[in-house]
């Protein structure tokens, strides 16, 4: 609706999206947030007050400076084995964002050539193609991806992967669809008359003009991966110790829901406050980028 | 019409047995034996392993096992659980219930918090409310359900000690037998006084649990899909006619703004059917979510194999239903891709 | 499944309940899982063998909280001189239960009876062998099938001979083990001529002194007080299992009354525990040991010196404190304390990260690469074996040892230890009778000098494992004991194993219960359990 009444001398593109962009409150402050939370994920070695493995077993379960007991030297108390919270959560920010981004590049990257390919060749690789995606979706995501660590192992990779085949599906789909609709229309088949090669077609021509939503998908799927991936590391199948990962970090501390609930409540915050900010944020870039988006 | 049914009927046979045998290999690519499990530090010698698989049917080829499973399939069996020796459709069909009713009361949870949400958000659009709204609803969408299961439990049951920590009822009390599978109902039907009441106390924690995804989901569908209806030149027309606000929001408007909501709701309903996963765990709630990842745990092939397919059929049949009811409600879609 | 006397005797005892008749004492056991079914025989997970305990009895039981092995359903028994026959005398008029499954039974429990026990688990072609794809596991891993020559009525019904191959001094103590529980022949014919033989192992009939009512799985199992029972009426009317995997929930409904006993507290409850005044907190040394073991079969582990620096190394103290709150002791031994035979004098290696390294150093062992696996359960001689894999992680990291941390899942994690995959690896065991030799033989090696399958330090010496053969042949305590001594000091020497802890089992119960021992072995009983008003 904003964009509306910037109509006297259209701006750069980039310009007019961040005014779009800008427009949105909470979305300035998601991606102030999220800044922060890459910020503190690149430099988690200079923030980090101590080594996030090193285990002071004389400061075993400290509460955190604001509950009674704390102590200034670990702001955020100590785990069972004396590792300071503060730390772990600073250096757990780096593996939740990298769990992010590679599950959202490769599954953007996959998912849009599946999607291409299966627009553009139609046919056998079409049905096939969309047949699987349908088969992955059938299966509930958690048990899919629960079965796929326990087929290949729990580790850190392995999480990346079982994730991005559960969000595989998504891509392909918007994508195809996309190019589909855009196949259709008169500038795509006047290129296709004046010669353009498919290739040139796929690449310069169409892919281009799904940009927005694949944008935008792409921004909630890193908060959808963090979140699927915590959940995969709260039922022990994520990263493994003495990795600082949020998820495993919270289900390691189960055990100590009634005596030490801090321990416990620390990493589930982190991972509210980094996906709501994505959250936030990837509202905005959808408002600004594709007004026709905003309903779901 | 009944063409396009059975078309879309057709279309997920494939999708039936592609399924059928992505599971069962799958499975059997896991490593870690049924046998071998059971037997904690003590062990098994690899002469009673072979004599014991043999038993089972597990030594023969792969191939063979699918054969004979798919036969079995096309029998109604689904095959019996290695740990519990009881056949599995039967120790599916006495924890779905658990599934399903908690399953129906998270979706009512939300949907009667989450619609008048987003109904009142795109009334007062850009206020206040429509803020809070929107903030609240976006938040539960980004939440750890895990983790919001366990605060939720440390608030209410372990410090307000409001809310029973787990289970569907407390059993000490109340003993009646299972005869519809849904302790709401069963509860009724034992007359058992308090019964009820007890039944709810246990349900309200893992349902605001299972609920809170949905309810941000269609908070912020119904408001968007409002706001676009708003835009329309009926509802101009309304309002230019002289009617009421309430009526206009109410009955032109909400009408045709539910369409979208309808199918987020059928969609949303097979996630959480299938997807009560975590929230069975946090609750010791004897799903069927629960089931699976035990049966993975305790490679209880059968079980698992059994189980995914049953869960999957649902999923599948429901996006049916959902796309049929779609195709009544907006005949549009009938004839388009 | 359920039959129609079944749902009336519950819809009798609902309604008893709904009019609020506050007569019947009822009993409340928070447990941990959902039995796999209700036949010890065909069991070896602790839950199914509590599950299935409150219905039936043995020929001889370990007293509640000991391992002492005292007469059950055998009112007596007699061995003969050269030890190869037991005549066991069975007490009259052992009542079964009945009216379960819709069975009445016509006679008393007799020789008949025990004999259909012991036979379904001996000879392949009984009629319940392969009832339930029965594989008997207990009574072939602790060797009857070789040991057991055959087992014949006696002189009247009441009397049962067992005829050995050759003496073996544990026997006794292993039939007061849950896989010698004796059923009822008369129950499995009911249930051959109802064409239902599954029903065997579901629905339980024994002669204890609870009997079965119902079993929900994941939720409940049901008994109530057999009053014709040999032993007596027990003291509370109605036994309930309420199953809830989850500790924090156990606790949950034990501090609001919804059950009077848990298992398996999360040792990091203990402390509000103890100091909750509706909590009564009993303790009982464990029957187990929970160790680190070096595959002495991958260098450098096959260097004694090398291993004793690990021992050196790792903070024992740390770990009991932290791991088990205080609430193990820090193991020196292959056994726990409390089985005779156990050395006092024994010497543990002291916590020396310095003098490990040195020791390193002059084995030619500066740094290394290796790794430590860490099995994905709780076990009762290890609370958290993540926590502690990850604490010696640290500690060895200081002595140069960069271990890597392992871990599979449960089953698939034994059989690769097994294999020896592993370089170094966590693991324990629970005694199952008392005797020395169920810990000791965890170190037993082949005739051929390879170490058998349980031996997951791959550690053999064949001092060590004469004395082992020689000890089982031999009935007299006293010169077991030497024996017995010896090889612990073998063991200590040689160091196959970092000996962690014995733990402390740990049971809290309502302070209005009466009469419960915490059992060495981990079972829970509950006959001689009261619950005050």
């Amino acid at each position: 609706m904003a964009v509306e009444t910037l109509t006297q001398k259209p701006p750069g593109p980039l310009l007019s999206f961040w005014l779009a962009f800008r427009e949105n409150r909470g979305a300035v402050i998601g991606l102030a947030i999220v800044c922060f939370v890459v910020f503190i994920a690149v430099f988690a070695n200079f923030l980090a007050p101590y080594n996030p493995l090193e285990q002071y077993r004389d400061f075993t379960k400290l509460p955190p400076i604001w509950a009674e007991g704390g102590n200034w030297a670990h702001p955020l108390g100590t785990d069972p084995l004396g590792r300071d919270m503060l730390s772990r959560i600073l250096y757990g920010s780096r593996i939740s964002l990298f769990i992010g981004l590679s599950v959202m590049l490769v599954s953007a990257v996959v998912g849009v050539s599946l999607g291409l390919l299966a627009a553009f060749w139609g046919g056998m690789v079409d049905v096939i193609i969309i047949r699987v995606m349908d088969l992955i979706m059938a299966i509930p995501s958690l048990v899919l991806a629960i079965l796929i660590i326990a087929v290949i192992g729990p580790n850190l990779t392995n999480t990346i992967i079982a994730v991005t085949i559960v969000y595989l599906p998504r891509y392909v789909r918007l994508v195809r669809a996309s190019a589909l609709s855009e196949l259709s229309k008169d500038y795509v088949v006047a290129a296709r008359v004046a010669g353009v090669g498919p290739w040139r077609l796929m690449i310069k021509t169409v892919l281009p003009n799904c940009m927005a939503p694949l944008i935008v998908q792409a921004a909630l799927g890193i908060s959808d991966a963090i979140l699927e991936a915590a959940g995969l590391g709260f039922l022990g199948l994520g990263a493994q110790p003495p990795m600082p990962e949020w998820g495993s970090m919270l289900a390691d501390s189960k055990d100590l829901i009634t005596s030490h609930p801090w321990v416990m409540a620390l990493p589930g915050m982190a991972i509210l406050i980094t996906v709501l900010a994505i959250n936030l944020m990837g509202d905005g870039l959808r408002d600004a980028l594709d007004p026709r988006l905003r309903k779901s | 019409m009944f063409r396009f049914l059975l078309k879309r009927a057709a279309l997920t046979i494939p999708t039936f047995i592609a399924l059928m045998f992505v599971t069962f290999t799958m499975i059997r690519l896991v490593p870690g034996d049924p046998i071998e499990v059971r037997r904690g530090e003590r062990g098994i010698s690899p002469e009673r392993l072979t004599e014991l698989r043999h038993e089972m049917g597990l030594d023969q080829p792969i191939w063979k096992q699918f054969i004979d499973y798919v036969w079995g399939l096309l029998h109604g069996d689904f095959g019996t659980s290695i740990i519990s020796k009881t056949p599995v459709a039967q120790e599916f069909l006495t924890l779905f219930p658990a599934t399903l009713e908690l399953t129906i009361c998270a979706m009512l949870f939300a949907i009667v918090l989450g619609i008048p949400a987003g109904v009142i958000a795109a009334a007062k659009r850009g206020g206040i409310y429509d803020q809070s709204l929107m903030g609240a609803a976006l938040t539960g969408y980004s939440m750890p359900i895990f983790w919001w299961g366990l605060m939720l439990i440390l608030l209410m049951s372990n410090t307000l000690h409001l809310t029973p920590v787990s289970g569907r009822i407390d059993l000490v009390k109340y003993y009646f037998q299972p005869v519809t599978g849904f302790m709401l109902i069963d509860s009724i039907v034992s007359g058992q006084r308090g019964a009820f009441l007890d039944v709810v106390r246990h349900l309200i924690l893992p349902t605001i649990v299972l609920g809170t995804v949905p309810l941000a989901v269609f908070a912020r569908m119904t408001r968007s899909s409002m706001l676009e209806v708003l835009e329309e030149d009926y509802v101009r027309t309304a309002r230019a006619k002289g009617l009421s606000a309430f009526r206009v929001i109410g009955f032109h408007a909400l009408r045709n703004a539910l369409i979208p909501v309808v199918t987020v709701v059928g969609l949303q309903t097979g996630t959480l059917l299938a997807g009560a996963v975590l929230t069975e765990t946090i609750f010791s709630w004897p799903g069927v979510g629960k089931w699976l990842i035990e049966s993975i745990g305790r490679r209880d092939y059968p079980a698992l194999q059994g189980g995914i397919m049953l869960i999957a059929s649902m999923v599948i049949i429901l996006n049916l239903l959902i796309d049929l009811l779609y195709g009544l409600i907006n005949p549009r879609i009938r004839h388009g891709r | 499944m359920k039959s129609t006397k079944l749902l009336g005797l519950s819809l009798l005892m609902s309604t008893m309940l709904a009019v609020g008749v506050a007569n019947a004492k009822s009993l409340v056991y928070c447990s941990e899982g959902s039995p796999e079914n209700f036949t010890p025989a065909i069991n070896t997970t602790g839950t199914s063998l509590d599950a299935a305990r409150p219905v039936y009895n043995k020929l001889v039981q370990f007293t509640p909280g000991t391992t002492t092995v005292v007469p059950a359903l055998a009112e007596s028994y007699a061995i003969s001189d050269d030890g190869k026959v037991i005549t066991f005398k069975l007490r009259p008029g052992i009542k079964v239960h009945s009216g379960v499954n819709g069975f009445t039974p016509s006679r008393d429990l007799t020789a008949e009876d025990v004999i259909w026990s012991f036979e379904r688990q001996l000879k392949p072609d009984h009629p319940y062998a392969k009832v339930s794809a029965g594989s008997y596991d207990y009574f072939n891993d602790m060797g009857m099938p070789d040991l057991l020559a055959s087992i014949e009525k006696g002189a009247d019904d009441l009397t049962v001979v067992m005829t050995l191959k050759e003496p073996n001094a544990p026997i006794m103590a292993n039939l007061a083990m849950d896989f010698a529980t004796i059923h009822s022949a008369e129950y499995a014919s009911y249930l051959t001529a109802k064409g239902t033989p599954e029903q065997f192992d579901q629905i339980p009939v024994g002669t204890g002194s609870f009997q079965f009512v119902d079993y929900q799985k994941d939720a409940v199992i049901r008994f109530k007080a057999f009053a014709e029972g040999w032993a007596g009426k027990p003291k509370v009317d109605d036994l309930i299992y309420a199953i809830t995997p989850d500790a924090t929930a156990r606790y949950a409904k034990l501090k609001a009354n919804e059950c009077q006993v848990m298992i398996a507290p999360n040792p990091a409850d203990l402390a509000d525990m103890a100091k909750n005044a509706d909590v009564q907190l009993i303790q009982q040394a464990g029957l187990n040991i929970g160790y680190l073991s070096m595959n002495a079969l991958k260098p450098p582990f096959d260097k004694a010196e090398v291993r004793q620096a690990v021992n050196m190394a790792i903070d024992k103290a740390a770990i009991i404190k932290e791991i088990y709150q205080d609430a193990g002791q820090p193991a020196r031994n292959p056994l726990p304390p409390t089985i005779w035979s156990y050395d006092e004098s024994t010497k543990d290696y002291e916590y020396n990260p310095d003098k490990a390294k040195e020791m390193l150093a002059a084995a030619g062992v500066t740094s290394l690469d290796t790794d430590l696996w860490w099995m994905p359960v709780q076990r009762p001689y290890n609370p958290n074996a993540k926590r502690m894999a990850e604490m010696m992680q640290a500690d060895l990291a200081k002595v140069g040892i960069n271990a890597t941390l392992v871990s599979y899942e449960w089953g698939e994690y034994r059989k690769r230890l097994q294999a020896g995959e592993h370089q170094m690896g966590l693991l324990g065991w629970t005694g199952d009778n008392g005797d020395p030799d169920n810990f000791l033989f965890l170190l037993s090696c082949g005739a051929d000098g390879t170490p058998a399958g349980q031996n997951i330090a791959k550690w053999c010496n064949a001092d060590f494992n004469a004395k082992l053969l020689e000890a089982r042949k031999i009935t007299d305590q006293a010169a077991r004991t030497k024996i017995y001594g010896e090889m612990q000091a073998i063991f200590k020497a040689e160091a196959p194993w970092m000996t962690v802890a014995h733990s402390t089992v740990f049971e809290p119960i309502r302070k209005e219960v009466s009469g419960y021992k915490v059992s060495p072995l981990g079972a829970h009983e509950f006959q001689d359990v009261d619950v005050a008003e």
